[in-house]
């Protein structure tokens, strides 16, 4: 997503300026940008602490800031700063974390983001963008820019099937309906799922749901018929459980009364076989794949 | 310092106290307020918040954010063309501090010759002095050596403070204030207890004694 997010980004500097700091990091991605920014883009180099506050005091001067990084870097080591600098003083800050959840795969753990949305969202001000589509980039670049407030935006790989045309963007968004379940998917993930449950009968598939921003928003009121009508529910996410979409989502049935017939998890695992690889094989591991989700769905169900 | 200009952060922020008596004496904070240091409902908390007043412009308390955000003030005047010039007052031990020198590194590859810091060096800090817990050694020599100049004066004499603050210099400037914690207050003249204690009313008459007789 970063060459769409390169492209919205030049876009908008030239209607609404403002200050992008990285972290050393968009070798091969932000050349253009830099070029178009000039001396209001800044590599504030390999210390994120630093580069938080810096870009907290920018914003007390009036800027708009995006501060860029691999995404656990922009997020896990600054937290104090993120926490007393940026979300107290509700500055309109946007950390923006490349290659969320498995996204950087074979590098390894210290470059995987597996608690980031969980952690942010508990500080006051934060709000938590997942764009499942590059093209989903257009609107929320927009969305963060008229909320002059903390936000994070969370890159990921575009898994959109060939040919598919998704909706207009929306917090929540039906991607496709069945009527085996339902499955709300957290950002990019949506479009590796939407790639095999496409192949699928309606009858045999679910309804695919993708959600991109957290807090979560209001639940769809046709979300809540169809659980009412007893389909089963499961949510899907590069994410650990503590903090998830999944538990956020949970609670907010608890509290409007909504009990589905059946609720699944299938969360980021960490690395339960000690063995690292691409971010596919981190998501088979942690069972979040078309099969493994359908084979949940399908627990203690009779075939139609 | 220019009100409608200048900027100063309090890096070391439970130096409040001195904080509000100096936002007292420009009429930012009234007596009442005063009065309420640290007592429920208060404005003034013991690490000073932006929301209390207009010149508080960051909350702070927890060590090593002040001279980053400093420098991004600093950077935004920059930036923005705007005049006034940027003071952030740190402690001694907070250069323990990683994130310190992530921002000294910063503010002198960027030239931020509109922002100065000062060092409040009373060598004390919570659990020992700063020797025996981790030492600094020459940390004037350390700071310079990442390209600021660093100036030394008795932190106790306006006169000397006045006149570190009028040197010019080529690079962004650091001022190393040698201070006395406690200083002029006979029981209080650095006594690490005295960064938790407070008064009670015979030792309030006492240091007042103490502090006329300056």
């Amino acid at each position: 997503m970063r060459k769409e997010f390169t492209i919205q980004m030049c876009a908008l500097f030239e209607k609404s300026p403002f200050i992008f700091l990285t972290g050393d990091l968009g070798f091969n991605a932000f050349e253009t940008l830099r070029d178009v920014m000039k001396n209001k883009f800044i590599n504030t180099g390999i210390a994120e602490q630093n580069m938080i506050s810096v870009g907290a005091g920018l914003c007390s001067r009036g800027f708009r800031v995006f501060v860029y990084s691999i995404a656990p870097f922009c997020y896990a080591r600054p937290f104090e700063q993120i926490r007393n600098d940026v979300c107290h003083h509700a500055l309109p800050l946007t950390l923006v974390g490349n290659g969320g959840g498995y996204g950087y795969g074979v590098q390894g753990p210290s470059h995987h983001a597996l608690e980031d949305y969980g952690v942010l969202t508990t500080l006051q001000n934060m709000k938590a963008y997942i764009p499942a589509f590059a093209k989903d980039l257009n609107v929320i670049v927009q969305h963060i820019i008229d909320r002059p407030l903390p936000s994070y935006l969370r890159l990921g790989r575009c898994e959109i099937p060939a040919n598919f045309q998704p909706p207009e963007y929306a917090p929540w968004r039906q991607l496709l309906k069945g009527d085996a379940g339902i499955v709300i998917c957290v950002g990019p993930l949506a479009g590796s799922l939407l790639g095999d449950f496409i192949k699928m009968k309606p009858l045999e598939r679910p309804d695919l749901w993708a959600l991109c921003e957290l807090p979560i928003p209001d639940i769809p009121k046709q979300i809540i018929e169809d659980i009412a009508i007893g389909k089963r529910l499961l949510v899907a996410e590069e994410h650990v459980s503590r903090g998830s979409a999944g538990e956020m989502l949970a609670y907010m049935c608890m509290k409007i009364g909504l009990t589905p017939a059946a609720f699944f998890h299938h969360h980021a695992q960490g690395y339960p076989s000690g063995l690292y690889g691409s971010q596919n094989f981190h998501r088979a591991e942690s069972r979040l794949d078309a099969v493994d989700i359908m084979k949940t769905l399908s627990q203690g169900q009779t075939k139609k | 310092m220019n009100r409608n200009q200048d900027v100063f952060i309090l890096s070391k922020g439970h130096a409040a106290g001195a904080l509000y008596t100096a936002l007292w004496s420009i009429d930012e904070a009234i007596e009442e307020d005063l009065m309420s240091f640290c007592k429920d409902g208060t404005k003034l908390a013991a690490h000073p918040e932006s929301q209390s007043f207009p010149s508080i412009e960051f909350s702070t308390g927890s060590l090593g954010h002040g001279l980053s955000l400093s420098a991004g003030v600093a950077l935004g005047k920059k930036l923005a063309g705007e005049s006034g010039h940027v003071y952030c007052l740190t402690s001694d031990g907070e250069w323990q501090e990683g994130a310190t020198w992530e921002a000294l590194i910063f503010l002198t590859h960027h030239k931020l010759f509109n922002l100065t810091v000062l060092v409040d060096s009373n060598e004390l800090q919570a659990f020992g002095t700063v020797k025996e817990v981790a030492s600094m050694n020459d940390l004037k020599n350390k700071i310079a050596s990442f390209g600021a100049t660093v100036l030394e004066c008795d932190g106790h004499n306006f006169a000397a403070i006045n006149s570190a603050l009028d040197t010019p210099s080529l690079s962004p400037r650091v001022i190393i204030l040698h201070t006395v914690k406690g200083k002029g207050v006979s029981f209080m003249e650095n006594k690490i207890e005295w960064h938790y204690l407070t008064l009670n009313e015979d030792l309030l008459k006492r240091a007042q004694k103490d502090i006329a007789a300056l």
